[in-house]
């Protein structure tokens, strides 16, 4: 079935498919079509969800966890600042074992405030414990909140799923996208059957203890161990997905990049961008590529160092600023990935597209240009930059 | 429920509880949690949600959990929000058949966790209707991190953070008043209780509330020995006490209907309440009588609109 859906409606509409048990609901701008078709799909009886309005993002992830811990499969939406002041609960949820699913719609952190599309919010979040799983269109932002239960809920993972969508491009964008029939969703789906929930009458059971130096230590190495087994799990729901969709998943998209000597590496929207930049440049000669990273969290690094082995020049493209001095977050576990390579590509950083600042089909051709000259030169320095921002005057 | 009141009955009720906890001796915080779950009919099971405080450390410290039902701690600040999550799944799980039996849903947080940081997520909780109670117990400051005040602390308290020197003479505002904030919220359940007596005010309260359809608020005082400077063994004097010189009166507001419930036969002065205790000892020094008269002058003023409210 073929729908013109935003990736809003998109999300909302797998979210009725998936018919949860309760839902988390506040508005932040631009993930707040979400609860808002949600209310729509509640009012006329499509879903049987218990839909609690709370009154801040806070608590709307403090009913996720408590929901999801009596027994119940949980969801909710959230962006920027909204997914901030989730903050500590993100790790609650993670270390309680919580498969609770959140769809993210990135949005500029602040301040200043600012509406639109980077990845601040969630690269913030990105130690917290949950599965980080990006799109990069519409079509993927509905997949990947399909595939986000039966990956969180598995035994040997259990943990909280993100599902990450660029704000107003994907989130506002509306593109004509395959759906599935909900029966099909559902199967897929299962049912929930957790082993332990606080409303199960014959077994009681207490969670989130004060955890002492004695334990804390190995409860934390139980979630490292978690978050480790959640690759393999990716995978394996995402091949299973594509017997039901005859779509194709992995941690990540290799994009012409079987014989590319310059790469980008970058996450969501701008994949497209860059993907039109890449043919175009191989329609020139130029052995370009690219990798759009689709998991974050866990990171594929024995994956990506593989795939980009063979690379002379990457550039890292991050849609969010760390602060470090060092680069942004993707360039950093990207940078590591690759160390243990015997034949290291030379590696530069961009960060672009801060606060909703376009990236265009030329700037990704200016950063391939510089690959060029790197691979030649093999002078890679000034290797952290920033793209797109006007040039202060020097006068 | 039985409608005669019999402590020895009620006493002698497996506990939900159970003794071997972490809370100190003399610490009222035990009495209040084991009065209000005492008022569960035994065939029910509940699910407890506490916020990060004293009593969380104390009775849920891996892997020993003192609770005989199912509990759950999140944070600080989001205790009436977790218990509303709680009973969504719940009202969802029966709605498919998936879970069996009645569970009631008891919030335990400290005043720090309600009146401060968790006063949001209460509110919020209250105005969405879930079917929960929500119990503050009230030791007037942040004990679980060393006697720091709170809006809660009452005006001269000397707390961690509200000194006696010769410029301050420990906390300078009055205690919020809380409950009220709960009856402006128009629940069908608001009380007052303390542990006090025979305990009957306080299983009487927490039966109508967790009876009670819809959100319900209690307000149980809850004496620190440690905070408030008072020997281990007179905690059911200094309850009294607080109860006896109005400080902390005893009622409960029905559907809008507002009910005294204790009315003392004679109203001690406030200074009885004070001596008692350390945290006050300042206001007992030369020079300082002006304290005492200004807290019973206040004392006057709310327990005066108390009974305008009761019609008592």
């Amino acid at each position: 079935m073929s729908k013109c859906f935003s990736g809003n409606e998109a999300v909302a509409y797998a979210m009725k498919q998936i018919n949860p048990d309760v839902m988390g609901a506040f508005p932040i701008t631009p993930s707040t079509e979400i609860p808002e078709y949600f209310a729509e799909y509640v009012a006329n009886g499509e879903v049987n969800t218990e839909y609690v309005t709370v009154e801040s993002e806070h608590s709307s992830m403090s009913v996720c966890i408590a929901a999801q811990a009596a027994g119940a499969r949980a969801v909710s939406a959230t962006s920027s600042c909204g997914l901030a002041l989730m903050y500590e609960l993100l790790y609650v949820a993670a270390s309680c074992r919580l498969p609770i699913t959140l769809a993210c719609a990135n949005r500029a952190l602040s301040g200043p405030i600012n509406i639109n599309n980077d990845h601040s919010d969630s690269m913030g979040a990105r130690d917290t414990g949950w599965i980080q799983i990006y799109a990069e269109n519409n079509q993927e932002a509905y997949d990947n909140f399909i595939m986000a239960m039966p990956i969180g809920e598995t035994l040997s993972v259990r943990l909280p799923v993100m599902t990450c969508m660029d704000g107003f491009i994907t989130s506002h964008a509306v593109e004509n996208i395959e759906l599935l029939e909900t029966d099909v969703v559902r199967k897929f789906i299962g049912e929930y059957h957790p082993e332990h929930y606080l409303l199960k009458k014959e077994n009681p059971l207490a969670v989130g203890p004060y955890d002492i130096s004695s334990y804390y230590m190995e409860h934390k190495v139980m979630q490292a161990e978690a978050m480790k087994s959640a690759k393999a799990r990716i995978r394996e729901v995402a091949s299973d997905f594509e017997k039901i969709s005859g779509r194709h998943y992995d941690l990540f998209e290799a994009y012409k990049m079987a014989d590319a000597e310059l790469a980008l590496v970058l996450i969501g929207s701008s994949a497209g961008t860059a993907k039109a930049a890449v043919d175009m440049l191989r329609d020139n000669g130029i052995k370009a590529g690219l990798i759009k990273i689709r998991v974050f969290r866990p990171f594929p690094a024995e994956e990506l160092a593989l795939a980009l082995s063979n690379t002379k020049a990457v550039a890292v493209m991050d849609k969010s600023e760390g602060f470090s001095s060092n680069g942004g977050p993707v360039f950093a576990e990207t940078r590591s990935a690759l160390y243990d390579l015997k034949k290291r590509p030379h590696l530069i950083n961009i960060v672009y597209g801060l606060g909703g600042r376009d990236l265009k089909t030329e700037d990704v051709e200016k950063v391939f240009s510089r690959l060029a000259d790197i691979a030649v030169t093999g002078e890679a320095s000034p290797v952290y930059t920033h793209m797109g921002q006007r040039q202060r005057s020097t006068t | 429920m039985n409608t005669v009141y019999d402590l020895k009955r009620e006493v002698e009720k497996p506990a939900r509880l159970t003794g071997g906890h972490r809370l100190c001796a003399g610490c009222g915080a035990g009495i209040v949690v084991s009065g209000v779950l005492r008022a569960l009919e035994p065939e029910d099971r509940a699910v407890v949600v506490n916020a990060t405080s004293c009593l969380e450390v104390s009775t849920f410290m891996y892997p020993y959990t003192a609770y005989m039902d199912s509990y759950i701690h999140s944070a600080f600040e989001n205790s009436a929000a977790t218990c509303s999550g709680v009973e969504a799944a719940y009202n969802a799980l029966k709605r498919r058949g998936k879970v069996e039996g009645t569970f009631k849903f008891i919030t335990f947080a400290g005043d720090g966790g309600t009146y401060d940081i968790g006063f949001q997520s209460l509110s919020g909780a209250m105005e969405r209707g879930h079917d929960m109670v929500y119990v503050c117990y009230d030791n007037e400051a942040y004990m679980n991190t060393g006697t720091q005040r709170s809006s809660s602390t009452p005006a001269f308290a000397r707390t961690t953070t509200s000194a006696v020197g010769s410029a301050q003479h420990g906390k300078i505002q009055n205690k919020k008043d809380l409950t009220e904030i709960l009856v402006a919220h128009n629940i069908p359940y608001v009380a007052q209780t303390a542990p006090i007596g025979n305990l009957k005010d306080l299983h009487t309260k927490a039966h109508k509330a967790i009876y009670t359809e819809g959100p319900c608020f209690v307000n149980i005082l809850s004496p620190c020995p440690r905070g408030w400077g008072y020997p281990m063994a007179k905690l059911a004097e200094i309850m009294k006490l607080a109860v006896d010189t109005c400080v902390w009166p005893l009622y409960e507001v029905e559907e809008g209907v507002w009910r005294l419930s204790y009315m003392p036969k004679k109203k001690l002065p406030v200074e009885d309440f004070l001596r008692a205790q350390n945290r006050f000892s300042h206001m007992f020094e030369k020079g300082n009588e002006w304290m005492i008269e200004e807290a019973q002058k206040y004392v006057n003023q709310k327990w005066e609109r108390l009974l305008d409210h009761t019609g008592a």
